[in-house]
């Protein structure tokens, strides 16, 4: 008989310290020793880890009033603007906002030391954080400037809510050009110098779920190394596989994301580092673990896929992807990538991650303990993300 | 007369000529190549002690061939604590002192092939590259 398990039975072991839990990595082997069925049978969760710059993150302040009261019609914090047009003393936060006066890439390629990411590094950090908002003055909010220090624990709230994070496979970047190119994939050396990738593969979430058979609104999760939720899809959440080959064989599940949200003053500065690339941006690094509860077979199967078989499209980011060309060059497995070296055009050519895998390990790991302590429960999702099925596709601006 | 410590880089249009022997039999130069690095790319870094009376003008002679000639005053570090381990400068680094572990894919700093090049200082994402005087 199929085995079918519950999200109710499943909780009900990790509440008595009872689960059996494994990272991905571990499933891996446990299926090439025993067997999808026996591993379904034996495991009741397996967990995930990536770290990795995800720009799309940023933080929701709640600052508290002043006396007099004020509404702040423009924020910044170090420097670096946050958006005031939500409520009198709530702001938002981004990841890839850049101080007013930051010379930006004029004296190309820029460095952009600091931005939205270090401050939230800097928050998470417990350092204190110079506020600064002006107001235009209002009958019940009169007051028109401030300007403090705040730290995270003296304001009222800090919500992470990040709309677009944890990609399913990302571009491998590569440089066909004569000149080097400064992009969000780290610096790429002219005429195929190296290949930049990131994800942490067999270990990264939303390729060991492709199909979305457990992910969805609801699903609790490591967020920054406290405990978030995806409370939707991401933004440009469009899952489909790469390539489905002549035998009709679906190569790598691809273009799936996350919106995730969670409360920042129980996170850690380890998991949330803010993060510069030259000549392109600040962004942020973000740790995000996702359990994915053994229900039957066919989850633990696909959690149990390798490198060898997880797939990444190799994009040339000297011309085709600034010019928005459609295609890639070729597939090349996580297995390949990781070997430090990949074929493209004949050439052999030297790859780096820009994802740790070592800290998606640690991610993994330590979801793993807060399960079967029974300190993590599984929450189960009162929707699931649209997957492949779906065929949601991206749609070019005009203009 | 003391040696003196310099890092030489230089593009592909140079990695063919014999600069170093010119540096010895136009110049009377006592040259020892302490690490020297050619990518295939052929983009070149070389660190070298020179002794000799006419160092000043074997140093012209370099930069007149287009080679960017350094004192090597500087020493790289890595701020382990900073490090994440995210690798993005293993394939940027051009000496390999940068490098991956596999599998475990942890990055591991050797300063001792490290030839002051800064790149990495500059690209590391969390600037946990550090160039100490
Ligand atoms: S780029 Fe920086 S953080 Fe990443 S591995 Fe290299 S030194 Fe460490
Ligand atoms: S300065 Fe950095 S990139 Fe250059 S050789 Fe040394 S470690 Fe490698």
């Amino acid at each position: 008989m199929a085995i079918e398990k519950s999200y109710a039975e499943i909780n009900a072991k990790i509440k008595e310290g009872k689960a059996v839990v494994v990272t991905a990595e571990e499933l891996i082997s446990m299926v090439d020793e025993k067997g999808v069925k026996k591993a379904t049978e034996e495991v009741d969760v397996v967990t995930t880890g990536t770290f990795a710059p995800m720009c799309s993150s940023g933080v929701f302040l709640n600052l508290g009033h002043t006396t007099p009261k004020m509404k702040m019609h423009q924020v910044w914090l170090n420097n670096v603007p946050a958006y005031g047009g939500i409520a009198a003393v709530d702001a938002y936060l981004g990841a890839t906002a850049l101080p007013d006066n930051d010379p930006l890439n004029n004296n190309y390629p820029g460095e952009f030391k600091y931005g939205g990411g270090h401050v939230i590094e800097d928050l998470v950090a417990r350092k204190p954080v110079r506020f600064r908002a002006t107001g235009y003055g209002t009958d019940c909010y009169p007051r028109r400037e401030i300007e403090t220090n705040i730290t995270l624990d003296e304001i009222n709230e800090a919500i992470l809510f990040n709309p677009r994070n944890a990609y399913q496979s990302y571009n491998c970047g590569v440089n066909l050009t004569s000149r080097t190119v400064y992009t969000y994939l780290g610096m790429l050396k002219p005429n195929l110098g190296n290949a930049h990738y990131s994800t942490s593969g067999q270990l990264s979430p939303l390729l060991k779920d492709p199909n979305f058979n457990t992910i969805g609104v609801g699903t609790r999760i490591f967020l920054g190394g406290g405990t978030g939720y995806v409370v939707w899809n991401g933004t440009q959440h469009f899952p489909e596989f790469l390539q489905t080959d002549s035998d009709g064989e679906q190569k790598g599940p691809a273009g799936g994301t996350l919106s995730v949200l969670g409360d920042l003053k129980q996170m850690k500065p380890e998991w949330l580092i803010g993060t510069s690339y030259l000549g392109y941006g600040a962004s942020l690094s973000v740790g995000i673990g996702i359990p994915i509860p053994m229900l039957n077979e066919e989850v633990c199967r696909n959690a149990a896929i390798k490198d060898k078989d997880l797939y990444a499209p190799v994009i040339d980011y000297g011309e085709a992807y600034p010019n928005a060309k459609p295609g890639y060059l070729k597939l090349v497995s996580f297995a390949e990538l990781k070997s430090g070296k990949i074929i493209v055009n004949g050439k052999e050519v030297p790859t780096a991650p820009l994802s740790s895998y070592p800290k998606a390990k640690q991610i993994a790991a330590q979801l793993k303990d807060w399960v079967a302590k029974g300190e993590f429960i599984l929450g189960e999702p009162s929707q699931l993300l649209p997957s492949s099925d779906a065929g949601l596709k991206g749609k070019p601006l005009k203009g | 007369m003391s040696p003196k410590r310099i890092v030489l880089r230089f593009d592909a249009t140079i990695a063919d000529q014999p600069i170093i022997y010119r540096l010895v039999s136009d110049f009377g130069l006592v040259v020892n190549i302490i690490k020297a690095n050619v990518n295939p790319q052929k983009e070149g870094t070389m660190v070298m002690e020179i002794t000799g009376e006419k160092n000043k003008q074997g140093l012209e002679y370099l930069r007149g061939q287009g080679v960017q000639v350094h004192t090597l005053t500087e020493n790289i570090i890595r701020n382990e604590e900073q490090c994440t381990s995210c690798g993005a400068c293993t394939a940027i680094c051009p000496s390999g002192a940068l490098y991956l572990k596999r599998p475990s894919m942890e990055v591991h700093f050797d300063s001792d092939q490290c030839v002051v090049c800064h790149l990495c200082t500059k690209i590391c994402p969390v600037r946990a590259m550090e160039a100490h005087f």
